[in-house]
């Protein structure tokens, strides 16, 4: 199962080294990982996307990027009210036949395209994964030159379900 | 606290600016290190001029592994952070194993690694080694120092990481520029770490269970593992066990944590553990685990492990609970603070008078035992021989195989703190040196460094050190001519196919003492053993000396791989 853990941490250097390190160390498969600047200074945000098989392995995963030093918090917001989004860049191929059936595609997703070359387009989307994955099926027949997607970036919305409907794997 | 302002006080007014090496020694008086162990180079060549105005005792190893590993002997002995210099590139890289071990066996160091200038990092420089990238998995943090003026903090910071919550090594990385510039070192040098709050008071509502639990069991059985020893509570588990009369069983590392003439104490368990500790394990109905990890060399088959228990498990590391086996009562607390909760609570004592007579039957009924018809030499006899000699009372270090599980099987510890061995990295070659670290560290304890012929040759080049700081260490090696733990897998699980173990070309042991300088001996016989082991512990110079045992003894009981602990091999009745 698909899992979504954000992280603040220090901006020091070799920080995400060591959370990277601590993935392969500990053999847990990471799918996507972003990073950035977070609204504090000196704080970076970063949002990773792991699968696992059970429940004891993403406990297990909290709580070792919880140990870590530089790693402020830990929480795995995959059960609660959350924004996520991924964009992708798909650069597909464009004759002069098919470009108004990718326009016609393009305007139910809101996406856009922001480069119109000879023979191709340059499409962009955001949206949570699946929206992208469905995207990205209905566009390959087209013929994809070129893909490139940032990964998931998440946190949680203003308002909460109640405290009770949330997981909370914490054991102190 | 007074010491520490007038310090950066007069910082703030003396206006001769420091250099970084300067700063690092300061900060190392601070810390009140005791002792540094560490070999130069170029890349610090700055830190060993300022050593050499320094104060501070420095021990020169003959390899940087041999350094780290006896600064870990240092930091199991006191548990204080060892201190390790060394220089950059092929000296950074030599203490990557000594770090390992140090991470997997929860010691407290502080290494220092010389780096090449910050101008020519990255540019593959003579003797660099990007040190951050190759420790980072295997060092509770590390650090590259970028300004001069941070010195201080990192330092600091270090220490602390190192010595607190679950203790661990701390690599500090010192570009030599950064060793060499100077600063205006203006402001203290407080500690700022927001993601590090290690938890060490326990929950109350968790103790309460706990103490419930207690209460109704029948079998109740504490493990007790090296973070008893780590939290410096020995006297808090005998006082809990005796308030309760609950049975102590020891992992190899936490051996000496519960004396080993009480009556409630069990032995070790695990692999190599004793058939009474084991089955304790096994039949307990509530098992107590206070500081350890649930190590697979532990535990035996998962599935088969304590499995009509109730596992409560206090550990201060958060991310050890649950990790293995599965806790219905989990404490994330120091084992001192733990177990001061649990003996205020006073709860209702568990009926145990039953259960302690089945343990008593087993102890009695199935000991630790080995055949000796006396034809030859057994290793077993030999350390119940040190045992007896040295009344218990010396600490021993130990290498890695057989020999090592000899020691912890019949080498019976009163004391804590005592009990030197690599346990979760399982490294050969870290006794010799790990014995010079812990002899410095107790200077009135005889020290017994226990090894085999394998193990001893893989750091021997140590046995300068001892010569030249003329250490009361006893170098037993327990010589079989082989790998003996290799061999003794092989012919049990290999079909005797015993490939590249043994290994019959050796030196001349006690002559390779003589060329140190170190009184050597070969011994053959009990007869001989006797007479030599009298004459060696008669006195405070090192010995070596070299025991030829049985090539064919091996270890027992064992619990094979895959097996449940119930399942020992080599138990035998008396």
């Amino acid at each position: 199962m698909k899992r979504i853990i954000t992280l603040t941490v220090n901006n020091r250097p070799g920080v995400l080294n060591r959370i990277t390190n601590l993935f392969s160390k500990r053999n847990y498969n990471i799918e996507s990982i972003t990073v950035g600047h977070s609204e504090q200074e000196g704080v970076s945000r970063i949002t990773c996307v792991v699968n696992v098989e059970n429940d004891k392995i993403i406990e297990q995963i909290t709580k070792q990027l919880n140990k870590q030093i530089d790693v402020l918090k830990v929480t795995d917001i995959t059960d609660q009210a959350m924004v996520s989004r991924e964009l992708a860049l798909i650069k597909v191929l464009a004759t002069p036949a098919t470009r108004s059936e990718i326009y016609s595609l393009i305007e139910p997703f809101r996406a856009s395209i922001i480069d119109v070359g000879r023979e191709t387009l340059v499409i962009q989307i955001t949206g949570e994964s699946d929206k992208i994955e469905a995207f990205i099926e209905l566009i390959r027949p087209y013929g994809i030159k070129e893909l490139a997607r940032t990964g998931t970036t998440a946190f949680l919305r203003g308002n909460q379900r109640l405290a009770s409907q949330t997981k909370n794997i914490s054991i102190l | 606290m007074l010491q520490e302002t007038a310090f950066t006080g007069n910082m703030k007014a003396d206006s001769k600016p420091l250099s970084g090496s300067e700063l690092l020694l300061r900060a190392l008086q601070e810390e009140q290190v005791e002792v540094i162990f560490g070999y130069p180079g170029g890349a610090v060549l700055p830190i060993y001029d300022e050593i050499y105005h320094s104060n501070i005792p420095h021990v020169l190893p003959r390899h940087e592994q041999g350094g780290i590993h006896a600064a870990e002997g240092y930091a199991r002995v006191t548990g204080k952070p060892g201190v390790v210099i060394v220089t950059s590139g092929p000296g950074a890289t030599n203490i990557v194993t000594g770090l390992a071990d140090a991470m997997m066996d929860s010691l407290p160091l502080v290494v220092f690694t010389g780096q090449v200038a910050t101008n020519v990092i990255g540019t593959d420089a003579f003797q660099e080694a990007d040190i951050l990238g190759i420790t980072t998995p295997i060092t509770k943090y590390n650090y590259q120092v970028r300004n001069i003026e941070d010195i201080p903090r990192i330092v600091k910071e270090a220490f602390y990481i190192a010595k607190s919550g679950r203790p661990g090594p701390v690599l500090i990385d010192l570009p030599k520029n950064i060793a060499t510039g100077t600063a205006h070192v203006s402001g203290t040098a407080d500690i700022h770490l927001p993601g590090y709050q290690p938890t060490t008071k326990p929950n109350y509502l968790q103790i309460r269970k706990l103490t419930e639990a207690v209460s109704r069991a029948k079998k109740p059985v504490i493990l007790a593992g090296a973070g008893i020893l780590h939290a410096k509570a020995t006297e808090e588990l005998k006082q809990y066990a005796e308030q309760q009369r609950i049975p102590v069983v020891h992992t190899l590392l936490g051996l000496g944590g519960f004396p080993a003439y009480h009556e409630l104490f069990v032995g070790m368990a695990g692999m190599h553990g004793c058939y009474a500790a084991n089955m304790a394990l096994y039949e307990a109905d509530l098992l107590i685990n206070i500081g350890a990890r649930f190590d697979d060399r532990l535990t035996g088959n998962l599935d088969r492990f304590a499995p009509k228990a109730v596992v409560a498990h206090v550990d201060i590391d958060p991310a050890e609970i649950g990790k293995n086996v599965p806790t219905k009562i989990p404490v994330v607390a120091d084992a001192k603070e733990a177990l001061k909760e649990l003996i205020a609570q006073n709860g209702e004592k568990p009926q145990t008078d039953a259960w302690l007579e089945t343990i008593q039957t087993w102890k009695t009924e199935y000991p630790l035992s080995y055949d000796n018809d006396g034809s030859m030499l057994k290793p077993q006899k030999v350390i119940e021989m040190l045992y007896e000699k040295t009344n218990g009372e010396a600490t021993v270090v130990t290498d890695v195989g057989q020999h090592q599980m000899w020691a912890a099987q019949f080498y019976k510890f009163k004391n804590a703190h005592k009990w030197v061995t690599s346990g979760g990295l399982g490294t050969m070659g870290f006794g010799l040196p790990a014995s010079v670290g812990a002899s410095i560290a107790d200077r009135d304890s005889t020290v017994l460094c226990i090894t085999g012929d394998g193990s001893f040759q893989m750091c021997s080049q140590e046995l300068a050190v001892i010569k030249e700081l003329n250490l009361p260490i006893k170098i037993i090696i327990l010589n079989n001519t082989a790998l003996g733990m290799v061999r003794q897998w092989q012919e049990l699980f290999y079909e005797e196919r015993y490939s590249h173990s043994k290994i019959p070309v050796q030196p001349s042991f006690e002559k390779l003492a003589g060329a140190y300088g170190i009184k050597g001996y070969t011994v053959n016989s009990e007869e001989e053993a006797e007479r030599v082991l009298n004459e060696a512990l008669s006195h405070r110079d090192p010995v070596l000396i070299d025991f030829r045992i049985d090539p064919g003894e091996n270890v027992y009981p064992m619990v094979a791989p895959g097996k449940g602990l119930n399942e020992m091999a080599g138990v035998k009745k008396r």
